[in-house]
């Protein structure tokens, strides 16, 4: 793939012709989440919650969306100390958000060694027009997308990992569907467009031609695509690794639950065995309540109508 | 490279990927493109179809969990135990070794491979990286080398051959090694498009047919 040669701005050599922060690398450490679940923990305790259960990685945040959605206010990245806290209490790899376009907070995030930045429509926007030049960073980007125009806009960043938006701290995975099914099926036509209709994707997108070319010839965007936004049950989780997402990301659906350390594992499961339908039953069996629902019809903010 | 070809008349090589968690979709591809035959093993039913494993890249903290629940650990003890045939990449590489350095606690390895081994050993993912690495007994160049959240090995035992390693903190230390036909990485050479570690689990694998190791439990 052309893009792999494609190194940041700034490519750091290290000890002994070592290239760190190249695509590669970056994109490398979301090919090794793939199948697992990121959850959202809002301390180091769940952050060990999470790790017992078998999350693949863990998303330090000061409050979960559905907290954010009752709260308002201005939601903004959190206190150093919370993701210190949290990367202390766990061996596996720790995200966590900067508001969009708020390449400080980025740049603080790096310094403090996280492991992927979330540029995150469930921190209030920074910028209404930009969102951050990723190539610039040698930490990886994850960014939310509802569509394929706005996911390859995204890599055309310096995004190495794109996830659906869905609506976050809602508990309904409809919108996370909506968003998935648009990307993987605008792929799909992209993929039997001929070269001249490539063109007219690319405007119709509003994304660059050797992207579109690039998804047109692999038939798969040239990063990994994980969901996010909405997942409450194992069952969620299946659906959307049976449509196509690579990993999922559970925000509120773990720590909102009734039992927490049993729905993290059981959507562990399920997502390491979206296929089959005896083990879903086996782990959603008396699991308890899972987050309380919203219909999105009433909702006074989406989430996801945020980025550009 | 070119496929290694069976015999003509003998079946190709049935290799497994362990399909629990991680990048084992790029191994079945690279298993696939040498001429052999790829089963994603996410239960003890999958890994009775299999004459060899690959262990991917993933956490392997998910991933050993995962094992014990879907029930796979105890048979791929035995197969592992009876010589067949394996090769673990980074997160493949500590669920196959003796001991972890770093790890949880309650982590349990196969032992497959006489080491310790020691966790993120580079440090965060902003110190991931790629590098050229000369592999002793893989022909044609050096292999272009993918260390993501890397392990290496801090202890190596009496029977294990050291094939590679880089530099840490002033200490060469191993990234390649093999003990009978358990072969280790820790870098994803699947990242990279090279397939020649896994030729080698190929041949094995063949190999291990001629002389009788059973491919059943």
């Amino acid at each position: 793939m052309a893009s792999d040669d494609r190194n940041d701005a700034t490519p750091t050599p290290a000890t002994g012709g070592r290239t760190t922060g190249t695509l590669r690398v970056k994109r490398g450490l979301a090919e090794m989440l793939r199948g697992g679940v990121i959850m959202d923990v809002v301390n180091a305790h769940q952050a060990k919650v999470a790790e017992d259960a078998g999350a693949v990685a863990v998303m330090a945040l000061e409050r979960v969306p559905a907290d954010i959605r009752r709260d308002g206010g201005v939601a903004r990245m959190s206190d150093p100390a919370l993701v210190e806290g949290i990367q202390a209490a766990v061996t596996i790899p720790v995200m966590a958000k900067a508001r969009i376009g708020h390449f400080a907070e980025a740049q603080l995030l790096q310094a403090l060694r996280v492991d992927y930045v979330d540029e995150s429509e469930v921190l209030t926007p920074a910028d209404e027009e930009h969102h951050i030049d990723k190539w610039g960073f040698s930490v990886p980007f994850v960014c939310g997308a509802t569509n394929l125009g706005e996911a390859l806009r995204r890599i055309s960043e310096g995004a190495a990992m794109i996830r659906s938006k869905g609506e976050a701290g809602t508990g309904n995975v409809v919108e996370a569907v909506r968003h998935l099914r648009t990307i993987l099926g605008d792929i799909r036509k992209v993929a039997t467009a001929d070269s001249a209709e490539r063109y007219a994707w690319a405007k119709r997108l509003q994304a660059p031609i050797d992207l579109v070319e690039e998804v047109a010839s692999s038939g798969r965007l040239p990063v990994p695509l994980f969901c996010a936004g909405g997942i409450a049950t194992p069952s969620d989780a299946a659906l959307v690794m049976q449509l196509g997402a690579e990993a999922v990301f559970v925000g509120s659906g773990i720590f909102k639950s009734t039992d927490p350390p049993r729905f993290a594992r059981a959507i562990v499961e399920a997502t390491a065995h979206f296929r089959d339908a005896g083990i879903l039953v086996k782990v959603s069996r008396g699991l308890g309540d899972a987050m309380p629902g919203a219909e999105i019809s009433t909702l006074d903010t989406k989430l996801a109508d945020r980025g550009w | 490279m070119s496929p290694p070809s069976p015999r003509a008349g003998a079946p190709r090589a049935v290799v497994g990927v362990l399909a629990l968690q991680g990048d084992f979709a790029e191994h079945a591809q690279m298993i696939e493109s040498l001429g052999a035959r790829a089963v994603e093993v996410r239960s003890p039913a999958e890994l009775d179809e299999v004459e060899g494993l690959v262990l991917p890249g993933g956490e392997s903290t998910t991933l050993s969990m995962l094992l014990d629940w879907s029930g796979v650990r105890e048979p791929l003890e035995r197969r592992l135990r009876s010589g067949m045939p394996a090769l673990g990449t980074c997160a493949g590489m500590i669920l196959l070794a003796r001991e972890v350095v770093g790890g949880r606690p309650d982590q349990r390895t196969f032992a497959a491979i006489d080491l310790g081994v020691r966790r993120n050993a580079f440090g965060r993912q902003v110190d991931s990286f790629e590098a050229d690495l000369d592999v002793e007994g893989i022909e044609g160049g050096a292999m272009h080398a993918v260390f993501i959240r890397a392990p290496v090995v801090e202890r190596v035992g009496p029977g294990v051959e050291v094939l590679a390693t880089v530099e840490v903190a002033g200490v060469h230390r191993p990234v390649v090694c093999r003990e009978g036909a358990v072969l280790v990485a820790a870098f994803h050479p699947e990242l990279a498009g090279d397939g020649r570690l896994h030729a080698l689990l190929i041949d094995a694998v063949l190999t291990a047919r001629r002389s009788g190791v059973s491919a059943a439990p």
